[in-house]
């Protein structure tokens, strides 16, 4: 009996220091959120294990939300759950000029920075440092019914202005029917229905902020902006539009509702999915503009980051460069195909002919390429970002913002009102903040 | 009849769990106490020290707050109005024995067990959507133009969402009651003439009174804490026409990270309905003295 015990625990002690010995293996927490795309990665980690067996990978998948407010509050208060984080173009500006994040810029040689779309890469580039590595990227874009379009007569351009798309809108409307000329968010939320204006308004010649940080929606091209919102979505857009956002929209576009959605490039192909009543008649257009050099189209991409103060930096250096390498497109392209590699991040996969042979993959690609988060306004700014401010006080101020663009479309308010409201509060904020002195 | 000793013996006896509920109260509430009185911006590190009553001042005087304070107001008293006397019509016919009772009795207590988020999306989409709800559909079937319910009566819309699901609460509670109504006392009003509606009134009604403090009570806890259903549906909006207290907490420190302010308006929350229970205790609270 004794020597039994004995003999046991020696071989549980000799067990253990051989277990230390051998494998040193190093665990690393990723948070990321719920989309498809990531889901599709964590099936593919054989590989990562096959080419890293010393590092382990623990999974937080999250709803966008909150994530961020978890990633935020980890991150905020240094409580160190993660050593890569998943988090989207609005916070790596603002959490890198905070130090929050380590500089990306000594990946290996075959990371291949310089493939990286360059308007994706500047929306992640702080000072000339790259804080993270993007996943996928995506713009907005016109999306419309060819069927419809061509029985109004009409045909839409490759790069189409506002005009236009008022045109087509007035010609495809026939409410008997329930058939819209356009359907648009209208849903308040820094990412809902102001991610869509804010975009909007940089066709318009508007802008949050002048170069002292003075809120300009006293100003005329923001009351044109909203102004042709409310007359487009009033005339042409599906009842119920103020409480309408990503997902509402893409129920009425996939039943046949709506003959033009201007909305993420990621929804092409979901309209053009086997859940689409209208795959087979789906056209793609840039959004619009006004001339005046600008379009109005947004810019996002969830990317792969580690927050400064992780222990564990080579190991998700490791991850980050395995995940988001050229290497990882072909590797999905192998297991699941063209159709379902994480778009938007590199120019090699836009000149791959076999990528090339997606009908909406060029579109992506000059939508992308359209937008300019370091230049994102007719006007000179003092701000980064396509269809947000990189402050950290933007997602407050801009969905209560959003409220009063809503209830203007649910007509519970008027346009002027809901402007002068707007600018009220935007100043409030930014004054309590410190911008405006 | 408890003796000195047995009493004193008894005190000890709860001490333990007392102490443990205390604990468990005052140590969140101070942490937000503490917190309410600091300048606490996640986004902002930096910023540090002790904001004195900024935080509180900046919650009360802002623009949307006496809107939230009445929306709050209005969401609980809608949806306690609607599920009381909702869950006494129910319970009254529940009641009543007829065939199936028992599987109408669970299909009734269904919706309680959907979560709100859940039942939220299907009211949104299913129901109230103006172009593919079930209400358009017959409004256009009698020739009437589609109303968009969350557009325009944003806040009748989430009482009515809120109050589906809490009226089986209401009726589970006032059926069981219900049952124990004295059958004998019943027949013998019957006996001496009186009609439905008094004995409805004069026996019903107050031997229900009780169930309804406890309705009423237990549901105004919830009710003032109603999140989900207003972000899923409206966040908030059209304007700020279905923002809460709560709500407006929330997008304070989920948007704005600002722990500090947020923290002041969960202290105004927590005082509010201090108030509130108050007023319902002053009011019904007799009641449940036995």
């Amino acid at each position: 009996m004794k020597m039994t015990l004995r003999a046991l625990l020696g071989a549980t002690a000799l067990f253990t220091l051989s277990g230390a010995a051998f494998a040193e293996t190093t665990e690393i927490t990723v948070a990321t959120v719920n989309n498809g795309d990531m889901i599709r990665m964590q099936g593919l980690m054989d590989d990562f294990y096959a080419k890293n067996p010393d590092i382990h990978v623990n999974w937080v998948t999250l709803e966008e939300n909150v994530l961020r407010q978890k990633v935020t509050t980890d991150i905020a208060t240094k409580g160190g759950q993660f050593d890569v984080l998943t988090i989207g173009t609005y916070e790596v500006p603002i959490w890198g000029k905070q130090g929050w994040l380590v500089s990306l810029d000594d990946l290996p040689a075959d990371y291949q920075k310089d493939d990286l779309l360059p308007a994706i890469a500047g929306g992640l580039t702080v000072d000339g440092h790259l804080y993270a590595s993007p996943f996928y990227g995506e713009s907005s874009m016109v999306m419309y019914r060819k069927d419809l379009v061509e029985a109004a007569g009409l045909t839409m351009p490759d790069a189409p202005t506002w005009a236009d798309i008022k045109k087509i809108a007035d010609a495809t409307t026939d409410k008997s029917k329930e058939q819209y000329g356009i359907c648009l968010r209208g849903k308040a939320g820094w990412g809902e229905n102001m991610a869509f204006l804010t975009a909007m308004s940089n066709s318009f010649g508007a802008k949050w902020f002048d170069m002292d940080w003075k809120p300009q929606f006293d100003q005329k091209p923001w009351a044109d902006t909203l102004a042709f919102y409310l007359d487009l979505m009033t005339n042409d857009g599906p009842p119920g539009a103020s409480n309408n956002g990503f997902n509402e929209n893409l129920a009425l576009m996939q039943q046949g509702h709506c003959a033009m959605w201007i909305d993420a490039t990621v929804a092409a192909s979901f309209v053009t999915g086997k859940d689409s009543t209208v795959a087979d008649k789906m056209g793609f257009a840039l959004a619009p503009d006004n001339g005046l050099g600008k379009r109005g189209n947004w810019l996002w991409a969830w990317s792969l980051a580690i927050p400064a103060g992780t222990q564990k930096e080579a190991a998700a250096k490791k991850f980050i460069d395995w995940a988001t390498n050229p290497d990882y497109l072909a590797l999905v392209a192998s297991k699941e195909g063209w159709a379902n590699v994480p778009p938007g991040t590199r120019t090699s996969l836009y000149s791959n002919p076999e990528y090339a042979k997606i009908p909406f993959a060029k579109m992506t690609l000059d939508s992308i390429n359209a937008a300019d988060p370091t230049h994102p306004t007719v006007d000179p700014v003092p701000y980064t970002g396509v269809q947000f401010v990189a402050i950290p006080e933007f997602a407050g101020i801009a969905t209560e913002v959003g409220q009063q663009f809503s209830a203007a479309l649910a007509g519970t308010t008027s346009a002027a009102d809901a402007l002068a409201a707007a600018q009220d509060l935007t100043t409030t904020e930014m004054t309590k903040a410190g911008y405006i002195k | 009849m408890a003796t000195q000793h047995s009493r004193i013996a008894a005190r000890f006896m709860v001490a333990p769990s007392v102490g443990l509920l205390f604990v468990w109260m005052i140590v969140p509430l101070v942490t937000t106490i503490y917190f309410s009185f600091l300048i606490y911006n996640q986004l902002y590190p930096d910023r540090q020290g002790w904001a004195g009553f900024d935080n509180y001042y900046y919650f009360l005087t802002d623009r949307n707050f006496l809107q939230a304070v009445w929306n709050s107001v209005v969401l609980v008293v809608g949806v306690l109005a609607i599920t009381v006397i909702g869950g006494i019509l129910f319970a009254l016919l529940l009641n009543m024995p007829f065939w199936g009772q028992g599987v109408v009795r669970v299909m009734v207590i269904a919706p309680f067990f959907v979560m709100p988020t859940v039942s939220a999306l299907v009211w949104k989409n299913m129901f109230m959507n103006p172009v593919n709800g079930m209400f358009a559909h017959i409004a256009k079937g009698l020739g009437l133009e589609p109303y968009d319910f969350l557009g325009h009566a944003p806040m009748a819309s989430i009482i009515g969402i809120v109050s589906w699901e809490w009226l089986p609460f209401a009726t589970l509670i006032l059926l069981t009651a219900l049952q124990s109504l004295d059958s004998e006392q019943q027949e013998a009003a019957e006996m001496d003439g009186a009609s439905w509606l008094s004995r409805f009134i004069y026996l019903t009604l107050p031997h229900l009174t009780r169930a309804i403090t406890v309705v009423i009570l237990i549901q105004t806890i919830f009710l003032l804490s109603i999140y989900a259903e207003i972000a899923v549906t409206t966040n908030g909006g059209p304007g700020t026409a279905s923002t809460t207290i709560t709500y407006q907490v929330a997008l304070k420190s989920l948007y704005d990270n600002d722990v500090g302010g947020a923290s002041a308006g969960g202290i105004v929350a927590v005082i509010l309905a201090n108030i509130v229970a108050v007023f319902v205790m002053r009011m019904i609270g007799k009641n449940l003295e036995a």
